[in-house]
């Protein structure tokens, strides 16, 4: 019987998605509307289900990507994949007010900078202070402290160990992690309410999955902005890391 | 035609997402350069231009409109895949390394915020700080 089941769902894998993600949808909407008459976000508690059942999926399978790693489930795999999740922020660009691209235009390059600058600045420090003195570690984990993307692309061109490749990817995941669930619970403390700082965020915070995330559970209308300023992080870290970053930190240590 | 709209759509972000591409592999870096923000530039500008003319009807808006509003429920999806698990027992200086990467982020959006404000026009920005230490 089982079998059977299976087939469908590898038939349909999508459709499964599309129905699983819709259940989880409409029981984050009846939570948020029941349990915290509206204060916290149904899309916030939506994108924290999705992370806690990505997590328990982690456990059951040992795979490394939550739920879609079991078999009834892989649909959500295709349905949060990078080519629907781009197509969807695309057309959410639709609604972009192109004057406030401009205005925040410059300061969002600076963001941009800054952004993975201040990331690598603290995940070099953290990493001192657990006792790592050599420029190659320090460079991969802070660069890792930029995005998970980043990290393993500059320990691989710098010759880091697999340890500190698998710590800086961890690094990185946390930090997406941690962007999509704390977005919405600190976006009225940091003025987080217009396209102006959604452009900033997206620049400073950089990992597209959060920003993609945080924003669409702090207010769907801010998400073009900040994804658009994301979407060259990665980009200017990449570029960054294995250079620049490694030589200051190569000048800094002396090793 | 709803087709139209998906279109545009696609074309948009094909492109983006080519030049993107094309811009890292020049660069000699292994990522996509831009290219969702390339991509998203060119639908608000190849958009806006059809709208004006009057070519884009509702239909075709509505095409682009049904992948805006999946938007959040694909990034549901897309959190139901990331590794949490990998994530949480990626030891404390995992952990330690990608907080403070996001409490740094956090604290500089107000501050830069205030930076922007300031070089665009100080009259304006010194009224402005006035207003927000009150709210605060």
């Amino acid at each position: 019987m089982f079998d059977a089941l299976l087939k469908v769902s590898n038939t349909y894998s999508m459709v499964v998605g599309f129905a699983v993600i819709g259940l989880i949808m409409w029981l984050s909407y009846w939570l948020s509307a029941k349990l915290t008459s509206g204060r916290i976000h149904g899309s916030a508690i939506a994108i924290l289900c999705g992370l806690v059942l990505a997590y328990i999926g982690g456990i059951i399978s040992g795979g490394k990507h939550g739920l879609m790693d079991l078999p009834l489930l892989s649909g959500i795999g295709i349905v949060g994949g990078t080519m629907l999740r781009d197509f969807a922020i695309v057309a959410t660009g639709y609604g972009v007010k192109v004057e406030e691209l401009k205005k925040a235009g410059f300061v969002g390059i600076l963001a941009l900078l800054l952004g993975v600058l201040s990331s690598f600045v603290a995940g070099v420090a953290v990493a001192m202070a657990f006792g790592y003195t050599d420029a190659v570690s320090l460079t991969t984990i802070g660069a890792g402290a930029v995005t998970y993307i980043v990290g393993p692309v500059t320990g691989a061109a710098i010759g880091a160990s697999s340890e500190v490749m698998a710590l800086s990817i961890a690094a990185g995941l946390v930090k997406s992690i941690l962007v999509m669930v704390a977005t919405p619970f600190v976006a009225k403390y940091i003025g987080l309410n217009n396209p102006r700082t959604a452009v900033l965020f997206g620049g400073l915070m950089g990992t597209s999955s959060g920003v993609a995330a945080g924003l669409a559970a702090t207010d769907p209308k801010l998400v073009p902005y900040g994804c658009l300023t994301a979407a060259f992080y990665t980009a200017a870290g990449c570029l960054l890391g294995p250079s620049l970053l490694f030589l200051a930190m190569l000048a800094i240590t002396g090793q | 035609m709803i087709i139209y709209g998906v279109t545009l759509l696609a074309v948009c972000t094909l492109l983006g997402v080519a030049i993107g591409q094309l811009l890292g592999t020049l660069i000699g870096i292994p990522a996509n350069v831009g290219g969702v923000g390339i991509a998203m530039v060119l639908l608000v500008l190849v958009g806006s231009t059809l709208q004006k003319r009057g070519v884009l009807d509702l239909k075709s808006e509505q095409g682009i409109e049904f992948f805006s509003a999946i938007y959040v429920p694909v990034v549901v999806a897309m959190a139901a895949k990331q590794n949490v698990y990998g994530a949480l027992t990626g030891g404390p200086m995992a952990i330690t390394a990608g907080i403070a990467a996001v409490v740094l982020g956090f604290a500089l959006v107000p501050v830069l915020d205030r930076w922007g404000r300031e070089s665009q026009s100080e009259e304006q920005t010194e009224a402005m700080t006035a207003e927000e230490s009150r709210h605060v």
